[in-house]
């Protein structure tokens, strides 16, 4: 069972392996990340992956796509969102086009028939002629699962689906095979990695989360976050860096409609490295706090203790 | 860890204790585990939990527990090892041989014919490593998984040193004294010292497993204990409690009727999907589908009876409706007392808790007069009510004998969908004394009473269930 993905000579030997090679694509993860990577392509399990807005959930499965080299399938979900849009369709419009072109052919099938019930047998050995494989038109799910070198498959923001659709993933989650109820039922040629996403904001069913390794992924500490951002933000300075992430955690410290996650930190590393700065001056982070925070209310509040904000992040970074 | 039991019984008694801590862990997440501890053994306990945790704890508040349960689980066999310098050495090295044979193992050496001579020998080695090992067994045989309540802690520490041959060690010790040698008598108070000790320890042992293995189960029951309790009886410090299940049987109730939608019968066509479902007849549509979908959702109105000993239920009843926001699309409540306002704002800007401090001070406290009270209703909100409005009150009709004004809950009943009273009386009490109960209750769908944090759960999910 272990063995049945064909990453024979697989690069996700041992749980150090991963860390290092998510690294190697840009990915800082810690040992929880990677282990869960790990325990997925070896329990052949999806990953449910939560945790608040900005924290890299979409980007681990980038990440572990170019990592594995590995062709990302990324389903976007949505309220209304249904099985023809994720799974598959029909092409009508070619179906349509060949009955036409086939009409004059359906004389010369059954012409020699003699009766009613030979004409209809013969009819029936073409029955399935234009609910085959050619005529379907296969969405994300389906794609994945038909990807002859596997595949990641990233569900994206599942919680935004209807619970209907949340019912109807279980059976590729947990058989990684989907039912096409005119064609039969198709299996994974290579069961892809499958990551999904939530920001929580209802809660899944406990169906799903059954068959679903669960992984967490809060706001990363000083240390991890400044790793990612050099990652990121290649060319930046050590020190700048240090004041910028000690300024982001005091923010998240603080009561706000929304704190700045790491993806808004390293925006506003991009945003610091263009301006050309060294030090956090308070006139310089006013003017550009709207990239940390996304709400007046939150800049509002911020703004009345920037001094002591940066002054605080001046000195952890140790410049005077 | 005594290694006596098969490899994924550690785990199988961790899954046990995890349950016990109150996570839902099912058969099958139970396998996944087994599975995921083959591949990486229990050697690295950082990516144990790690690994254990993707697969058992499937929440945030989960983690947490789970997090707990595991650190107290995998920390009895940690004190197994790192005590094991001997601090104090009493012993002459000679006795350290049987030591290192746990007592509980019967192919003990010369010694170990009897349990007591082992028990004395591993205390007397003072090597904490094989008696906590021993302790471990002992525990094992005595089935401490099945400890539940704190009233079980001697039971089950006198079961334990039963079991590690306490009892044959007594009977040693006292022949020891008997003997009157100095020699006897001195091992005797020497080896005294050290049984209280492992009583002390054994009684620490098995305090951390009821930690451990019942800490659910205490809580469950307690929660349990409070669902059914009058909430005018609630003690402050239950209060808390109090709010955490509210929200969380909200919270439930939202999330299983938080889309009731219908699709309508009427409107616009959506092709596609149209075509989609006619695959069948060539795409002759046969069975239209149409695109509008309606959200349907109660809308309801609560009049809150806020005097005296309503006040209590109604601030559950408020703060249930509150979180149920996702639930209903609209809610509109009223305070009255000897008069009726309105207080959504109120609710809606603060936290309930402090809303309801404030609307008590608004209005609380003084007497009630109901046919007042349904007078300003008539006049301010009457023209608000649709035939979709499901009216809520809650009140014991006490209207120290004023007018009742039946007419207007009668108007009311006319116009609206419904009328559900609650009252925190019990049935036998309603018509007695200034009770109006009964002259109200012809006029309302629904008189139920409502006094505990079971009654108001079932008189919501009634309420919306019949949301069309």
């Amino acid at each position: 069972m272990n063995d049945a993905l064909p990453l024979g000579d697989s690069p996700l030997r041992s749980i150090d392996d991963v860390e290092q090679g998510l690294g190697e694509a840009g990915y800082i993860a810690n040992r929880q990340i990677s282990t869960a990577i790990y325990m997925a392509h070896h329990l052949q399990k999806p990953i449910l992956v939560e945790g608040p807005a900005g924290v890299g959930k979409t980007e681990l499965a980038k990440s572990v796509a170019s990592w594995l080299k590995l062709p990302l399938i990324r389903m976007q979900c949505y309220e209304g969102l249904d099985e023809s849009k994720a799974l598959y369709e029909w092409k009508y419009g070619k179906q349509l086009l060949y009955t036409q072109i086939l009409k004059d052919k359906i004389n010369s099938v059954i012409g020699d028939a003699d009766d009613l019930a030979t004409a209809l047998n013969k009819l029936h050995s073409f029955g399935d002629v234009f609910f085959s494989h050619q005529f379907l038109e296969p969405r994300p799910l389906l794609r994945s699962l038909q990807e002859p070198g596997g595949s990641v498959l990233l569900i994206d923001e599942i919680d935004k689906s209807d619970q209907e659709f949340e019912a109807f993933l279980l059976e590729i989650l947990s058989d990684y095979q989907v039912t096409i109820p005119e064609i039969g039922t198709v299996g994974a040629i290579v069961p892809p990695i499958v990551l999904l996403t939530s920001n929580s904001t209802r809660d899944l069913g406990d169906a799903l989360k059954r068959r679903c390794l669960h992984l967490h992924i809060g706001f990363p500490d000083d240390k991890l976050e400044a790793k990612i951002i050099a990652s990121r933000v290649p060319g930046i300075d050590a020190r700048l860096l240090k004041q910028l992430v000690s300024f982001a955690q005091q923010l998240r410290a603080m009561d706000l409609k929304k704190v700045p996650s790491v993806s808004e930190t390293i925006d506003w590393a991009k945003v610091m490295l263009l301006l050309h700065t060294s030090v956090l001056e308070v006139d310089l982070v006013r003017d550009t706090l709207n990239v940390l925070l996304k709400f007046e209310a939150d800049i509002e509040v911020a703004g009345k203790q920037l001094a002591g904000l940066t002054h605080k992040a001046r000195q952890d970074a140790g410049v005077a | 860890m005594a290694t006596v039991a098969p490899a994924t019984e550690p785990l199988r008694r961790f899954l046990q204790v995890a349950r016990g801590a109150g996570l839902r862990v099912s058969a099958a997440e139970g396998i996944d585990a087994a599975r995921a501890v083959d591949l990486i053994g229990y050697e690295d306990r950082a990516v144990l939990k790690d690994t254990l945790g993707l697969v058992l704890a499937k929440t945030p508040d989960e983690k947490a527990l789970y997090d707990e349960a595991f650190d107290l689980y995998f920390k009895r066999d940690e004190f197994a090892g790192k005590d094991d310098p001997g601090d104090d050495d009493n012993a002459p090295a000679s006795d350290q041989d049987p030591a290192s044979n746990p007592a509980g193992g019967p192919g003990g050496d010369g010694m170990g014919g009897q349990g007591g001579q082992s028990l004395g020998a591993l205390l007397a080695s003072d090597d904490r490593a094989a008696l906590a090992t021993a302790m471990e067994q002992a525990a094992r045989e005595a089935g401490i998984e099945n400890i539940r309540f704190f009233t079980q802690k001697n039971l089950y520490a006198r079961r334990i040193l039963d079991r590690m041959g306490l009892r044959a060690l007594e009977r040693d010790m006292e022949a020891m004294r008997q003997t009157g040698t100095p020699e006897g008598l001195g091992r005797a108070q020497f080896l005294d010292g050290k049984v209280e000790a492992l009583r002390d320890s054994v009684r620490d042992f098995v305090e951390r497993n009821l930690l451990l293995f019942a800490k659910g189960d205490t809580e469950k029951f307690r929660e349990e204990l409070l669902k059914s309790a009058r909430l005018s009886n609630l003690e402050r410090r239950d209060l808390d409690r109090m709010r955490v299940l509210v929200r969380q049987m909200a919270k439930k109730l939202a999330a299983r009727y938080a889309k009731t939608r219908r699709r309508r019968l009427r409107g616009q066509l959506d092709t596609r999907r149209t075509l989609r479902r006619n695959m069948g007849w060539g795409g002759i549509p046969f069975i239209t589908v149409w695109k509008q979908k309606r959200i349907e959702k109660p809308r309801v109105m609560v009049l809150c009876d806020v005097s005296g000993s309503v006040a209590a239920m109604a601030q559950f009843l408020l703060m249930f409706l509150y979180a149920l926001n996702e639930a209903l699309s609209d809610i509109r409540s009223f305070a009255f007392a000897g008069s009726l306002i309105e207080v959504s704002e109120i609710l809606e800007k603060e936290p309930v808790e402090e809303a309801i401090t404030k609307i008590m001070s608004l209005i609380g406290f003084g007497s009630s007069n109901y046919g007042n009270s349904f007078a300003d209703f008539e006049d301010g909100w009457m023209r608000f009510v649709t035939n979709k409005t499901t009216v809520i009150i809650l009140g014991d009709a006490r209207g120290n004998r004023t007018d009742p004004r039946t007419e207007i809950i009668a108007r009311l009943s006319q116009r609206s969908k419904r009328i559900i009273w609650l009252n925190p009386e019990y049935r036998s009490a309603w018509g007695t004394g200034d009770s109006d109960m009964y002259r109200y209750a012809p006029f309302c769908n629904l008189v139920t009473v409502c006094n505990t944090l079971r009654h108001l759960e079932r008189a919501i999910t009634d309420i919306l269930e019949d949301a069309v």
